[in-house]
């Protein structure tokens, strides 16, 4: 049996070694050049665009269109609040997936529902009803902070609020809860048991919810154009910074700094490649 | 704690070893993560989307008549519509066909194809619509003039509008088909193609019923992504009023032009839209679990 496992085990590797084999079929060959030239003509050759229209005008044009004042403020305000979105997600998502998972209580299939509207509302939409609530003269709760940077932060909040409590949600699902009872009756305590027991195999998860989290908030548009109040320096985002510069005809500008987000978000893909292999590898 | 140990072990074996129910240990701590929980969701998600229907209905049924019969946003609203559905209907052959070839062949490229195919989720939707400008701009574009001379006007015009929804939604379908396919395995499919089936008749009597609740997640995420798409389409669109205005660029207009009832009324039905996927998703997901 063993000698079995170990011949199924080589020839496998050794192909990939020496590079990747075809098992393309004539017709699946077909199918994945068509649908190579729609991928192509949809997304790999519009994005390359950008990249070209940005590196164009030299380098030395490409540094001043990103270092602009009004450009840094609005990267530096979208990087930092997603990052610290990303890290009240990172606390409140595995958060919400344990209450999920491991509780049962009346009403608990409406919050599985709230958890996917902000995937699936339009993000103008979005925009409204947290300016209805957070941004309003006459909002019910009394609070108005439309127009600054915390509305910011709330619009990223929102939108991202899915990412890392379903990336962990099924972890947690198909956890032994075994071997957490073995722990507790070897007398860990109920803090102990979650750190050393619980924590470490959830964290491939949450970093890659996290990492989406991030990647959702750098690019977020939509939410803010009626809550934020785009106001430069303040609370204008990069994605309202390349608008802008669109809209003034400044192509050359606008691919500049689309070309920043662009490398945020393979940034985040690489990294998110990295971790699906370091989970499957581990078993 | 003992006490809910003993319990367990008394219980009658669970028919389903795997899918057994979580043993709740109810302790303080249980309880307040269930408030913490409640409580977030509450003040983030549900009652600022609830305020959209109140402010819809503060004076009855009226907004929405008038929408209704404003031809503007009703142009607007078939617009969005007929873009959905175009998106759908590409992305669920594109989706199918992709997810296919990533889980049943090997090819050089693949892993590096498998990570690109991601990239649309997370580029914002203004780089989609500025990168879809700079290709296919009528005038400055790469290939936009070339197309402009066939005839085909891309940008400003409705084939832009149906490919910057396209390309937010691409990775969705294939997300919910991928692991379906890889979880069913080939063996059926083999057994098939060894009793003499071609290829269609196997993917249509084998495969196709297999990934049909991963096709129809799919197209409901697809769909209520599509519906919903606004930075993109905004570039691309040039938000002509009546030819390219869609839904969700209705609701930005009419809010900065104070008419909040229209656009309260826009958007509710564009979240009556969105939510009703998710209903329904939530509700036929777990029956296919079993």
């Amino acid at each position: 049996m063993t000698s079995i496992e170990i011949s199924r085990v080589r020839p496998a590797r050794t192909p990939r070694r020496s590079g990747p084999r075809s098992t393309l079929t004539r017709s699946s060959g077909i199918g994945l050049g068509i649908a190579m030239i729609w991928f192509s003509a949809l997304v790999l050759i519009p994005l390359a665009c950008v990249v070209v229209t940005a590196i164009d005008g030299g380098w030395e044009a490409f540094w001043s269109a990103i270092t602009n004042g009004q450009t840094i403020a609005a990267i530096k305000l979208t990087v930092f609040t997603a990052l610290g979105v990303t890290a009240v997600n990172v606390v409140m998502g595995p958060l919400i997936a344990w209450v999920l998972v491991r509780d049962r209580f009346w009403g608990k299939s409406v919050l599985e529902v709230l958890i996917d509207i902000p995937f699936a509302l339009p993000t103008i939409v979005a925009g409204l009803v947290l300016l209805s609530l957070y941004g309003n003269a006459d909002s019910p709760l009394g609070v108005d902070i439309a127009n600054s940077r915390p509305a910011v932060f709330l619009a990223f909040l929102f939108v991202t609020l899915p990412f890392v409590v379903r990336m962990v949600q099924p972890v947690l699902e198909e956890l032994d809860q075994d071997v957490e009872e073995a722990a507790a009756s070897l007398g860990a305590s109920r803090f102990t048991t979650f750190r050393r027991v619980v924590l470490p195999s959830l964290a491939p998860a949450i970093a890659a919810g996290a990492a989406l989290s991030f990647a959702r908030g750098v690019s977020e548009y939509g939410s803010l154009v009626l809550l934020s109040g785009n106001l430069p320096f303040q609370t204008e985002v990069t994605s309202v910074r390349i608008l802008s510069s669109i809209e003034n005809d400044n192509v050359a500008a606008a691919a500049a700094v689309a070309t920043v987000l662009l490398m945020i978000s393979l940034a985040v893909i690489v990294l998110l490649d990295v971790i699906q292999r370091r989970v499957a590898a581990r078993g | 704690m003992a006490d809910t140990l003993v319990h367990d072990v008394a219980a009658p074996p669970p028919v389903e070893a795997s899918r057994r129910p979580p043993r709740v240990r109810r302790t303080p701590t249980t309880y307040v993560l269930r408030l913490v929980a409640t409580a977030y969701l509450f003040f983030l998600v549900a009652w600022p989307v609830s305020l959209v229907a109140t402010n819809t209905f503060e004076d009855g049924l009226g907004s929405i008549r008038a929408l209704l019969e404003d031809p503007d946003i009703v142009v607007a609203l078939q617009l969005s519509v007929y873009v959905a559905f175009f998106s759908v209907v590409i992305n669920t052959l594109f989706g199918v066909g992709m997810s296919l070839l990533l889980v049943r062949y090997e090819f050089p490229g693949k892993r590096l194809l498998n990570a690109l195919l991601d990239l649309p989720l997370s580029v914002s939707p203004i780089v989609v619509g500025l990168a879809l400008v700079l290709a296919y701009g009528g005038r400055n574009g790469w290939l936009g003039p070339t197309l402009a001379g066939w005839g085909l006007d891309i940008i400003f015009s409705t084939p832009g509008i149906i490919m910057a929804t396209t390309f937010v939604a691409l990775p969705l379908m294939i997300r919910e088909i991928v692991p379906v396919l890889e979880e069913v395995g080939i063996e059926q499919e083999q057994a098939a193609q060894s009793l003499g089936a071609s290829g269609l008749q196997c993917f249509r009597r084998i495969t196709l019923p297999s990934i049909k609740w991963g096709i129809v997640y799919g197209v409901v995420l697809t769909l209520a992504r599509s519906l919903g798409e606004f930075g993109a389409v905004k570039v691309v669109s040039g938000n002509v009023l009546g030819q390219t205005r869609t839904a969700t660029l209705v609701v930005e207009e009419k809010y900065l032009n104070f008419d909040q009832q229209a656009a309260y009324a826009t958007a509710f039905l564009l979240a009556m839209v969105s939510v009703a996927c998710i209903v329904i998703v939530a509700i036929i997901r777990p029956k296919n679990h079993g």
